[in-house]
């Protein structure tokens, strides 16, 4: 009798794939690392419209839900709990099964916990061996579940036909005969790789696919076959027509083979018999690999398919056109090498140098305007179009001077700052770019600028609109600052509120009621930028801003609502619930060196391999993680691009010196109270208290048995008897940083201006990293022997944290001042504090060390004014400055 | 092959009927539920029937030997709220191994001394696992959707406490029955199979769901074949029906069950639907004539009752099903 091997799959409702099914679609979207504006909502927690995509997915037609929330940024696993656990309140979305998609196994297995259905597993593989392989096996079958089997092993990634079936079969072996899985809940993805790539080794790729998939078939009973499709086509990014067609083509031909279901963008896909003849011939020949000039053949089709503009970039036939188009295409391209040429030769066209501008560069500007609005450019290419346009307009001033008649009229005038305190300006300079290139005006204010100059440059200046930005957590309550003056200086123009921390619900709930002559909007990012400052400047501006002024009426009365549903504990039960370490003195490693220690001048060279390149492409709005994001479908090309310029930069840098990196460390011998102070020591007799440093503990709710952490947690108290210690740092790698930032706002390249601040930052955060390690391996040395790789350091794989006043862990950015008088930062280093307590450099980094193995990373979440007053009598700060620095973390 | 698998093979197997209404016939009192155990106890415990083994012995063990007279292969523990997240209630968790253990001891002395009377007939005993106060995969609180009342990892702990302490006690199989939330019946099995291992013995599990009403799902959501297939990687002996619902009302669901289930198939329904005043009426021939429809489908292995019924409608079950041959399972 012939086995039954239907794949029995189940959310609400059961979904059976057997022999005779049709490909199997899963949905995609629901995915942060493929799908920016799913890990823009689930960072936002804007989770109503997060359940929208996945509903979405499944109305589209999904059989197979994909979710994953593997992004540095967030907390994958409560991420993943969470949206899990919403979807199981949506019946029309919990009908359809689960995959549960990460690279890591605690994710995937607090996943596993959350659903009632039967789901798939994406994936575990015997990359990290046998032993592993088998344990996860185990548990994927005691919770339930089927599992993709990646073909991956201890050596890596299979490549070629019998690297594939080897790993697959030696995978199947284990899981039938020692894990007892069933073997119709194994799907295995035999990886499917780009052709077509110009590298011989690759011309096989698909057809080794195919191999491999019908060996697995024939030779591996009941086991499935799944991938994500659209990678094969990755040489022909930006070429859909191409793309589509080896998308169906290639599908075609792995479902022949047997492939069963996988990951597909339904969009991009075209009709297998509805392929031009001529195009699926030389599609299959290099999917096939059918003649060696398949390639090639296949390249040249695809220039010459029609509506489809993008070519080689070192292909010069561009320049064959006219010259307002290519002033167009240098503008969209971003390339200034023949921009003065053309600009040049446009100007002996026009009566009037003025007009160059009015037309061809302004027509080319609404281009790349239209393509950035419609997410078909990105960031970093809309900020080197800028840099083309202001070379343009730097070399027609002089004529336009000469004709002296007039300027171009700019579409509005925009005055942009960094609010007092803060320093950060990285997004500020590129709304500033973005608004300017679409012909706004922008006054400039800088950094740290106070509330009174705001107002006075805007009275001045006559702007149309007051752009805001900050970083800090303190910035919130300026920017309140700001508006309540404007409201008191009589303006009613518009208030644009931006940067990191801002959101729309403070906008709404903090900012808005105190401005009432005129209307503050918070913008979500740069792209936002000129549409909100168009709709505002234009003739429907009325009806913009009512939409707003609802809207923002709607989020309070969500606000406030919610707020009422927060369950905050008091203060000293949140205390009693402390995490309760059992201390052992084997925990506590004593120091190999006790007191502070200054690094000047700092190789910079060393910094390097320890940079995590992912929130560098964050800052440039480009979503995926390193190294991924370089071959993303959507925005691998841009990433590639910018990581190449980076890396030029980057070179130069360090080559020729163009900052400096100082650091100064200390460990103190240190103790708690048993409640949230730490007290340090002058020396090891203990007696004399130094300082004493302030944290805060989490008064959320907690499920059974989890204890409201404070950092204070991790340092044995006093009555143990036990001799702590606690570490501090302070780095910087952004001095001298002025000067090259200067030069290049001096040559009109606020590209290159903005990539340097980016990668100061990314040094310094590299610097903080390396000091860590050198913290943990030498000068504390509890991890002597620890060989961690730059990626298991950015997953914080390590032992002990080092978590920096102002972030999750510890909001109060005020215990900077006690962490930089203890070290003497601002001496030693040069790294001072503003008044709203951020550094300058702004490419620094400052935190605390705790070395106890339990110590760990978490988020305050909201406290209770119980817990202010509290921490304000113990620090002896007046009640109301206390509230004001906890403002955005207080219930 | 342990003997219960010997017997399920060569018949239907009849289980027993409702535990509550037939302990409300003996109208107790606070004091039987603390009489030697619970003489100090801070709260109330009237009404946790499950602490009638410690206290009242001789009253559970005569409700089993009533169903086993009825004709009853198998009798039910009285542990459906032997948990420590069920007794948190009455703030007797900490006697939760004692109320399973002594359980599944008493159930199992009154089985061997039916047993040894008609040794051609042997009588068994399930450790019933009922599905705890909270939901693992729904949310109590309705504008919170994503807020959980337990955890998964939570369950697991209070399912194996009893699990150990049931198969401590003797029983011969566990049933993990009236499932409302899938979920938390995974954690229930995941416990078993945790328990399983540390132990080194491996009992036969019935699985047992409760289809909520006529929309034809579970509370937490699931059709019939759903609930099937995600609990269908335990190594269960048998799965199916109970409570909620009648025999009449059941029988489509268990139509499903039977036609798609790769292991035996059970149905333990209510004595039909609860009248205005909360009182299951039919009768033990309305409620034969309904389950005689299932036994001539063949869609059976183990039959009995659930709410409302009675050794007499055990009785009426047991003379009708001796009669039947039981379901074959269906090896596709």
């Amino acid at each position: 009798m012939k086995k039954d091997y239907t794949l029995k799959l189940s959310g609400l409702e059961p979904l059976l794939v057997t022999p005779e099914t049709n490909f199997v679609n899963i949905g995609e979207r629901t995915n942060v690392t493929g799908s920016r504006k799913f890990l823009r909502l689930i960072k936002e927690e804007r989770f109503d419209e997060a359940l929208d995509v996945a509903r979405d997915q499944v109305e589209g037609g999904a059989q197979i839900l994909d979710v994953n929330m593997d992004e540095g940024m967030l907390d994958g696993k409560e991420a993943m709990v969470k949206f899990l656990n919403l979807i199981a309140s949506e019946p029309d979305i919990a009908r359809i099964p689960v995959m549960i998609d990460s690279s890591k196994w605690e994710i995937i297995e607090a996943g596993l916990k959350c659903i009632q259905g039967k789901g798939v597993v994406n994936s575990i593989s015997l990359k990290e061996g046998e032993e592993k392989f088998i344990e996860q096996a185990k548990k994927v079958k005691m919770y339930g579940a089927a599992t993709i089997v990646m073909a991956f092993d201890e050596d890596g990634q299979a490549d070629n036909y019998e690297r594939r079936i080897e790993i697959c079969k030696r995978s199947y072996d284990i899981l039938v005969d020692k894990v007892k899985f069933p073997p119709q809940d194994i799907i295995f993805d035999p990886n499917i790789f780009p052709v077509a790539t110009g590298i011989p080794e690759h011309n096989n790729y698909a057809v080794d696919f195919f191999k491999a998939t019908k060996w697995i078939k024939d030779n591996l009973p009941g086991a499935r076959i799944s991938g994500g499709v659209s990678n094969v086509s990755f040489s022909f990014r930006g070429n859909n027509k191409v793309r589509e067609a080896m998308h169906s083509a290639f599908l075609y031909h792995a479902i022949k083979n047997g492939m069963d279901m996988g990951i597909v963008n339904p969009t991009m896909l075209e009709i297998y018999d509805q392929i031009p003849k001529e195009l699926l011939d030389k599609v299959e020949d290099v999917l096939l690999n059918r003649n060696d000039n398949a390639t090639e053949e296949l390249l040249d089709y695809a220039e010459s398919v029609k509506g489809d503009g993008k070519k080689k970039v070192r292909d010069l036939s561009w320049r064959e056109t006219d010259v307002k188009s290519r002033m167009t295409y240098a503008l969209v391209k971003g390339l200034t090498e023949f921009i003065e040429e053309d600009t040049e030769e446009c100007r002996l066209l026009f009566p009037e140098p003025i007009q160059v501008i009015e037309g061809p560069l302004m027509d080319g500007m609404n281009v790349v305007g239209d393509l950035f609005g419609s997410g078909k450019m990105f960031l970093p290419q809309v900020v080197k179009s800028a840099r083309v346009m202001k070379q343009a307009v730097a070399y027609l001033n002089p004529f336009i001077e000469e004709a002296k008649n007039g300027e171009v009229q700019p579409n509005g005038k925009v005055l942009m700052a960094t609010v007092k305190g803060d320093v950060h300006d990285i997004g500020k300079n590129i709304v500033g770019v973005v608004l300017g290139c679409n012909n706004y005006d922008i006054v400039d204010m800088g950094v740290m600028v106070p509330t009174q100059d705001i107002i006075k440059k805007a009275i001045e200046e006559n702007v149309d609109v007051i752009g805001l930005s900050g970083l800090i957590t303190p910035s919130l309550d300026e920017m309140v600052g700001v508006a309540e003056e404007m409201e008191k200086a009589g303006l009613t123009i518009p208030l644009l509120i931006g940067g990191a921390t801002t959101s729309r619900v403070h906008t709404a709930v903090k900012i808005e009621e105190n401005y009432t002559k005129g209307q503050t909007i918070h913008v979500l990012d740069a792209s936002r930028s000129v549409t909100v400052v168009e709709k505002l400047l234009g003739t429907t501006s009325k009806e913009f801003v009512a939409d707003i002024k609802t809207e923002y009426e709607k989020v309070r009365v969500n606000h406030a609502n919610k707020k009422s549903q927060k369950r905050l504990l008091p203060y000293d039960v949140a205390l009693e619930n402390r995490f309760k370490i059992e201390w052992k003195a084997e925990d506590i490693y004593t120091p190999n060196f006790i007191g502070n220690k200054t690094y000047e001048n700092f190789p910079l060279a060393e910094l390097i391999p320890f940079i995590d390149w992912t929130p560098f492409f964050q800052t440039w709005q480009l979503a995926g993680r390193y190294p991924r994001i370089l071959t993303d479908e959507v925005v691998g090309e841009q990433a590639t691009d910018l990581f190449a310029d980076a890396q030029e930069m980057l070179a130069k840098i360090e080559k020729e010196n163009w900052l400096t990196a100082k650091a100064v460390i200390g460990i103190w011998p240190a103790n708690s109270n048993g409640k949230d102070d730490v007290f340090t020591y002058s020396d090891e007799n203990r007696t004399e208290v130094v300082d004493t440093l302030y944290s805060l503990r989490q008064q959320t709710q907690k499920a059974k048995q989890l204890p409201n952490f404070s950092l204070a947690d991790f340092i044995a108290p006093k009555e143990t008897g036990l001799q702590d210690y606690i570490g501090g740092f302070v780095v910087t790698s952004g001095l001298g940083i002025e000067k090259y930032v200067k030069q290049f706002l001096d040559d009109l390249d606020d590209y290159s201006s903005i990539l340097l601040k980016a990668l100061a930052d990314r040094l310094a955060e590299a610097f903080a990293e390396l000091m860590h390690k050198k913290v943990r391996e030498e000068l504390w040395g509890y991890a002597p022997n620890e060989t961690l790789e730059n990626e298991e350091l950015i997953n914080e794989k390590y032992q002990g944290i080092r978590p920096a006043p102002g972030y999750p862990a510890c909001p109060d950015h005020t215990e900077k001042t006690t962490l930089f008088a203890k070290l003497n930062a601002t001496e030693e280093i040069g790294v001072q504090l503003t008044e709203s307590m951020a550094m300058y450099p702004a490419a620094s980094v400052s935190g605390f060390y705790y070395a106890h193995p339990q110590s760990k990373y978490f988020g305050l979440g909201k406290i209770e004014m119980d817990q202010v007053k509290s921490i304000a009598e113990r620090k002896g700060m007046e009640i109301d400055k206390m509230k004001k620095w906890l403002n955005p973390v207080i219930n | 092959m342990s003997k219960l698998k010997e017997e399920l093979k060569k018949r239907i197997l009849v289980l027993d009927g409702a535990m509550g209404t037939m302990i409300q016939q003996y109208k107790l009192g606070e004091e039987d539920f603390r009489k030697g155990w619970f003489e100090g106890h801070d709260f109330p415990l009237k009404g946790n029937n499950d602490l009638l083994s410690l206290t009242r012995p001789d009253i559970i063990k005569a409700i089993h030997a009533k169903y086993f007279e009825a004709g009853a292969d198998i009798v039910e523990t009285n542990t459906f709220s032997g948990t420590t997240i069920a007794q948190e209630d009455y703030n007797a968790q900490d006697k939760v191994y004692e109320i399973n253990y002594h359980s599944a001891k008493i159930a199992k002395e009154v089985a061997d001394e039916f047993t040894a009377k008609e040794p051609n007939k042997p009588r068994f005993v399930a450790g019933s696992i009922g599905p705890t106060n909270k939901t693992a995969s729904i949310s109590p609180v309705i504008n919170d959707p994503g807020f959980r009342a337990i955890s998964f990892d939570e369950l697991v702990v209070a399912f194996s406490q009893q699990v150990e302490a049931l198969i401590d006690g003797g029983v011969d199989m566990l049933l993990v029955e009236t499932i409302i939330d899938t979920l938390n019946a995974k954690a229930a099995l995941f416990a078993i199979e945790q328990v399983f291992e540390k132990k080194g013995v491996e009992i036969p599990i019935m699985v047992s769901g409760t289809i909520t009403d006529q929309s034809g799902r579970t509370l937490s959501g699931q059709t019939t074949e759903a609930f099937l297939i995600s609990t269908e990687h335990a190594p269960i002996t048998s799965i199916g029906l109970n409570c909620a619902l009648g025999a009449k009302e059941l029988k489509p669901y268990l139509q499903v069950m039977s036609k798609k289930s790769p292991f035996l198939v059970s149905a333990h329904p209510n004595a039909g639907l609860p009248n205005e005043f909360g009182e299951y009426d039919e009768t033990p021939e309305m409620m034969a004539d309904q389950i005689k429809v299932f036994l001539e489908e063949g869609l059976l292995n183990i039959v009995g009752g659930c709410c409302g019924t009675s050794p007499a409608h055990i009785k009426a079950i047991a003379d009708l099903a001796k009669n039947y041959e039981p379901r074959k399972i269906n090896q596709n």
